[in-house]
């Protein structure tokens, strides 16, 4: 587990408003990180630190020197104007390299995705039908794939999803899951994801990151939703996670113990 | 060629200069829906003309110059300011055009024709025209070559384009003081009112046949060679000022693509 990409104090203000207070994080090769919290929390604004898009008014981040980041943005619009197919916008995300074509075609975008790095991640991404489509005409569900594929032909070490599964169905978001954690534990990825919805995301989540404009809670998916912090934010949401608790660790037990008794106090009096 | 007069040959050669250049700025122009910033530089673009009599310049010279000033000033304002993007140039495109107009009218030493900036007086042209539209051409391929991939990334999103490795903000400053120099050199072809309809038209009418940027662009390159030939040929027969000759061909292909069936 290597260190990616680190994160030390992060402060950023927009004109006096301040968006984001003291937060500091890792991101190590292999480790599923979940970024939570509600609208207005900051969580695009660390993202956009973390992308280096965006100067934090203090605070330090630092990055591996081989860093190569994967990002899948929230969502794209494109223009209905801009003639372009889903096979010619993903062979737009390949890196550039100098050597890949001679001549003057190196220039345009005219060579073929052809390396069969890309043709797998499209295959199990299951998007090879939709190569020659108007990438305007595609379902969300498509278009999350394929902003997925998009990230992943650069393979990067550092994946950076921003609300992955939006739009897509349940049964979708399982498979979507399902796949990112398979890339992780098969190309050694880190992963960074962002997230309003906790259903589903954090049960292979080795870290989740509860920001409210500060980090107020932060550990494995079973800590957190455990925090006071967290149920303050989630409420409900909080209880509906423990669903996908198989078991349950001491500390919830002795939580509900307590508050148990205090209760039956109360009865008594 | 006696009865082709050298005249005409210069106003057919930068007609055609300017349609060629024209066409990988328009693409990026509609595709970006950034047709509103064009119209704004090239309202503006009369205020070179007006500084440069002010200043006594040469105004091939002045115009380019103020192109070039402008463009990059509105640039800049555009990302810092919190007003609507839409407001702003609207606003700018009006105010400089009326202060361009009002300096023009105070130099009361030189007669000069508005209405050939306005709306073209491409029989006008000269040989250092020609020159400039050559070396503006050039300038156009190379950037171009180089940035074709890089403005097709952050055509479709300028984050992404950024974080896989794209100096968006250099690219797009670079495209913007290109487009104000096309912008300065087509003044005489089609005048500062018309001059984005000679980007926007031939890429609008280019749309309904192309399936990728590339086609598109070729497609939009071909229709506005066509406008410009028709436009001269036209505005000779019947009379009429070359400029809008030009942008009334060029309606009419538009028109005439719209009877395709739109690709799906």
């Amino acid at each position: 587990m290597s260190l990616l990409i680190k994160a030390e104090h992060i402060s950023h203000q927009f004109a006096q408003t301040e968006v984001l207070n003291n937060v500091s994080l890792e991101i190590h090769s292999g480790e599923i990180v979940t970024l939570i919290g509600p609208n207005g929390a900051g969580k695009s604004t660390l993202l956009k630190i973390l992308l280096n898009l965006l100067q934090p008014t203090a605070g330090k981040v630092t990055r591996r020197s081989d860093l190569n980041i994967g990002f899948m943005p929230q969502k794209i619009q494109i223009d209905p104007t801009f003639p372009m197919t889903v096979g010619n916008f993903l062979n737009l995300g390949r890196p550039k390299r100098n050597n890949d074509t001679n001549g003057w075609k190196r220039f345009f975008n005219f060579s073929a995705h052809d390396t069969t790095e890309i043709q797998e991640v499209i295959d199990e991404l299951n998007i090879r039908h939709l190569l020659n489509q108007p990438i305007q005409k595609v379902s969300g569900g498509q278009m999350q794939r394929i902003l997925l594929a998009r990230a992943l032909i650069r393979e990067p070490n550092l994946l950076v999803l921003d609300e992955p599964v939006q739009g897509v169905d349940l049964q979708g978001q399982t498979e979507l899951y399902h796949y990112i954690n398979e890339l992780r534990k098969r190309r050694n990825l880190g992963i960074l994801m962002v997230s309003h919805d906790l259903h589903i995301v954090m049960r292979n989540t080795d870290q989740v990151l509860c920001l409210n404009q500060h980090l107020c809670c932060s550990g494995t998916p079973q800590t957190v939703s455990q925090t006071p912090e967290f149920i303050a934010i989630f409420g409900q949401a909080g209880n509906e996670l423990a669903l996908y608790e198989h078991h349950h660790d001491h500390d919830q037990c002795d939580m509900a113990h307590g508050h148990h008794h205090a209760h039956s106090t109360s009865d008594k009096e | 060629m006696d009865w082709f007069p050298d005249f005409l040959l210069f106003a057919l050669f930068g007609g055609l200069g300017i349609a060629i250049i024209s066409a990988p700025l328009g693409v990026f122009m509609v595709w970006q829906r950034q047709s509103y910033f064009g119209a704004t530089l090239a309202h503006s673009a009369l205020l070179g003309v007006s500084m440069g009599l002010f200043l006594e310049m040469d105004l091939s010279f002045s115009v380019i110059l103020f192109a070039l000033i402008i463009a990059f000033g509105i640039h800049q304002l555009s990302q810092k300011t919190q007003l609507s993007s839409d407001t702003l140039l609207g606003i700018l495109a009006h105010s400089s055009l009326a202060l361009g107009l009002a300096l023009l009218s105070l130099q009361n030493t030189v007669q000069i024709d508005i209405m050939g900036y306005l709306f073209g007086d491409i029989l006008s042209v000269t040989s250092t025209d020609l020159m400039l539209i050559s070396m503006v051409g050039l300038i156009t391929l190379v950037f171009y070559l180089f940035h074709w991939r890089d403005l097709l990334n952050i055509t479709l999103n300028p984050e992404l384009a950024q974080v896989e490795g794209v100096h968006v903000k250099a690219i797009q400053l670079q495209y913007v003081l290109l487009l104000a120099l096309m912008i300065a050199l087509s003044m005489k072809i089609v005048g500062v009112l018309l001059v984005t309809s000679l980007l926007i038209i031939p890429a609008a009418a280019a749309r309904r046949f192309a399936q990728t940027p590339e086609a598109m662009l070729l497609y939009s390159m071909i229709l506005g060679i066509v406008s410009v030939v028709l436009g001269l040929g036209t505005s000779m027969t019947w009379d009429i000022p070359t400029g809008p000759a030009i942008v009334l061909v060029a309606t009419a292909l538009f028109l005439l693509m719209l009877i395709k069936k739109a690709p799906n």
